[in-house]
């Protein structure tokens, strides 16, 4: 991954207000991959979203790390499954137009 | 514009302490939240209205002012001005990572109307991402085909490249053309669903296509060559075996649908044969027939 595409952790907290082990803590529950290059630590630019996310999980909602997992995963269950409906009502509407 | 009934937003008693307040608000929120409900709209308005709610009642001072002039909202510019001509200021009550979907314009004209445009919100506010925008954009079965460029006007005009094989409710994220940012956060994305509708006589499943062949009685019985239209236009030459049963499925690989960012790969094209009976015999092929008939 190249330089340009990620963000440094201690910008990125400094930025938000945010402790590091809350990043720490993300990717222990493999929520979030950090990637270090020479001694410092690094953040996907890609990613921040998904970690505005989490952070507003967690400090607005007072959701622990443990729910923000069950969380996440339920999120892509249901990404996926929506995925599913459009391709079963496209082909639904295939049949009904027959 | 009528008056919105915070506590019962929050499902509360008047008598609420500040700690019930939170509590409650911390519930619903969770319900609520757009973050655990994508493309949600109503969990959103909802959202926001328990946003707005907790505002007023988690700021002692917005919810003094609520509880005495919330039912006659017109008095609340009067007390404003009274306010600030008594030099006072409201102060930040500081706190919490206070979640907001867009640039803090979501608040409803009532609260607007009581606190005004800024609602006298908290002084320093944490950078915000702008909020995420959804869009349609509508393309024909024809357009879907190939890969071109479409011109959308989403506050400002923004050109993309859509690239062939879409499917129709499929979402594409266009990052940092949604919404402006609070404070100097970034910019949202834009959410792009493609609504595609489909005229031709063709019928699309995922990569695949559909389409009825008219077969006439003598190339079903006898077999022969026939020239069919593929969807780019094209023609293709077939050959009909004798004796082809009505419905009889024959597949043409590679002629669908492009699949979506695979350059030169294409789903199939599934054609069903209908085989027409021919109508207005003369009376000698009556005969002929006839004879057919008695043969077996």
């Amino acid at each position: 991954m190249e330089k340009e595409e990620l963000i440094s952790i201690q910008q990125f907290c400094t930025h938000y207000n945010i402790e590091f082990s809350f990043l720490d803590s993300l990717q222990e529950f493999g929520l979030l991959e950090i990637v270090t290059i020479e001694e410092t630590r690094f953040v996907p630019i890609e990613k921040i979203k998904d970690i505005e996310q989490f952070m507003r999980m967690h400090y607005e909602l007072e959701i622990n790390l443990e729910g923000i997992d069950a969380i996440s995963h339920l999120l892509r269950q249901m990404t996926s499954l929506q995925q599913e409906i459009i391709t079963l009502r496209n082909r639904l509407n295939r049949h009904e137009e027959e | 514009m009528e008056f919105i009934d915070y506590y019962k937003t929050l499902e509360l008693p008047k008598t609420a302490t500040d700690a019930e307040i939170k509590k409650a608000y911390r519930k619903l929120a969770r319900k609520h939240h757009p973050d655990l409900n994508p493309n949600d709209n109503a969990a959103k308005v909802k959202f926001q209205q328990i946003n707005e709610a907790n505002e007023v009642l988690s700021d002692p001072e917005k919810r003094k002012k609520y509880d005495k002039y919330g039912k006659d909202w017109q008095h609340g510019e009067e007390y404003e001005k009274a306010r600030q001509q008594q030099g006072q200021r409201a102060q930040s009550s500081g706190g919490s990572y206070n979640y907001n979907t867009s640039s803090g314009e979501d608040f409803s004209d009532y609260f607007e109307s009581l606190f005004g445009g800024a609602g006298g919100r908290r002084g320093s506010q944490p950078k915000y991402r702008g909020q995420d925008i959804q869009a349609e954009l509508q393309l024909t079965l024809q357009e879907a085909y190939a890969t071109h460029q479409q011109t959308l006007k989403v506050d400002k005009a923004i050109r993309i490249t859509v690239a062939a094989g879409v499917e129709n409710g499929q979402t594409i994220k266009i990052g940092g053309h949604g919404g402006p940012g609070a404070n100097g956060g970034p910019s949202g994305d834009l959410y792009l669903t493609f609504v595609i509708s489909n005229d031709t006589k063709f019928k699309r499943d995922g990569n695949d296509l559909y389409t009825n062949i008219t077969l006439d009685l003598y190339t079903a019985v006898l077999g022969g060559e026939i020239t069919i239209d593929t969807f780019d236009g094209g023609k293709v030459k077939l050959m009909v075996k004798p004796e082809t049963q009505n419905n009889t499925k024959v597949k043409l690989k590679g002629k669908g649908f492009p699949i979506y960012k695979k350059d030169g790969q294409f789903g199939d094209l599934y054609l069903t044969y209908q085989v027409q009976l021919p109508t207005n015999l003369t009376e000698r092929e009556k005969e002929l027939f006839k004879e057919l008939a008695n043969k077996k």
